[in-house]
């Protein structure tokens, strides 16, 4: 590729990339008005959706993870389960990252 | 520092925090992978600057490496950006529908500032608004640091620490579970998992999660229709 058709690229990319966070807000408002509602349709759809987009982003971090060979997915699965574990039991972002990080760092460099 | 900006620039610094760690760790080898493609440090750094997504700027890195494309690249950006119409759609009634901070807001609508954003619950002494632009730019900040170190430092920083990446899924982890605790019904919640490991399964890596999206949004038109047609709503 030459210099431009690189920036092209790019430009493509940025621009869509764009295009999609920033489509709801000019199909489903006016644009002029902060407290002007989207349809009843799209504002429960918007409210509906958040709680599955959560669940789908953790599903999403394991696309990667094979449970039929290799390590069967085992340090991901383990240090998810930690993760949980220890957010339910003190409740702390700060604390069930950490040990949830250097658990997986643990497994995956130790012991699988 | 006292002043109401002092409390919402530190609120904003609190709550992406997480996302300090996450974005640093994986921009840095973002721009690591785009050195070993023989990429100058210009490139992760720009293209994080002006794209601004993770998934979406490793495919374009491949991509410059190959015959210019541009139907290609504009659909492969589609296809991989496609799950962030519903982070926008959820927004609607979060973020402003005019001015500047909209652009912004908008812009650096990444997973992580997604649902950083959604989850956030600001004290009556902040600003709402104020504090969401603040987290987008601080995110944004340490996505476009991490792609420049990973792009500088490249063969010089080779200490990589295998599996420091797990801290994402952790985050994400402890939001879902912190939204599973605070909400009243878990349908959503349940389906997100349930029909994402399903089409995970069917539909692979590459389109599951535009799969997922649409049943889920036909899950929620079948909710609205027999809540119009006086049922229970789930």
């Amino acid at each position: 590729m030459t210099i431009v058709q690189q920036v092209i690229t790019i430009a493509i990319a940025t621009v869509t990339n764009f295009i999609t966070r920033w489509l709801p807000f000019n199909l489903f408002t006016s644009g002029k008005d902060d407290r002007d509602e989207p349809s009843p349709f799209i504002k429960g759809l918007g409210a509906f959706l958040p709680p599955a987009i959560m669940g789908m982003l953790v599903v999403y971090c394991y696309r990667n993870i094979n449970l039929l060979s290799g390590d069967h997915g085992l340090p991901d699965l383990i240090a998810g389960l930690i993760t949980v574990v220890i957010h339910l039991w003190r409740r702390s972002m700060f604390l069930s990252l950490i040990v949830g990080t250097v658990s997986y760092i643990v497994l995956v460099n130790f012991i699988f | 520092m006292n002043s109401k900006r002092g409390r919402n620039f530190r609120l904003a610094l609190t709550r992406s925090s997480p996302v300090f760690f996450g974005y640093v760790i994986l921009g840095l080898g973002y721009g690591l992978y785009m050195h070993n493609l023989g990429f100058s440090f210009w490139y992760p750094t720009l293209m994080a600057a002006t794209i601004y997504g993770g998934s979406v700027e490793f495919i374009i890195a491949t991509l410059l490496t190959q015959h210019f494309n541009p139907v290609n690249v504009l659909l492969i950006t589609a296809v991989v950006g496609f799950r962030q119409f519903f982070y926008g759609i959820s927004m609607l009634t979060k973020y402003p529908h005019r001015g500047w901070r909209k652009f912004l807001l908008l812009f650096g609508l990444t997973d992580e500032t997604f649902v950083i954003n959604y989850s956030l619950q600001v004290p009556d002494d902040c600003d709402e608004t104020s504090v969401q632009a603040w987290i987008t730019i601080l995110d944004y900040a340490y996505w476009v640091l991490g792609a420049f170190l990973g792009g500088f430092f490249g063969a010089t920083f080779n200490v990589q620490v295998k599996g420091l990446d797990f801290v994402m899924t952790a985050l994400f982890i402890v939001l879902a579970l912190e939204q599973f605790m605070q909400e009243k019904r878990h349908i959503s919640s349940l389906s997100g998992v349930a029909i994402t490991i399903g089409c995970l399964l069917v539909f692979g890596k590459t389109y599951f999660l535009i799969a997922t999206l649409l049943l889920l949004v036909a899950e929620y038109y079948y909710f609205y229709r027999r809540h119009q047609k006086g049922g229970d709503r789930a």
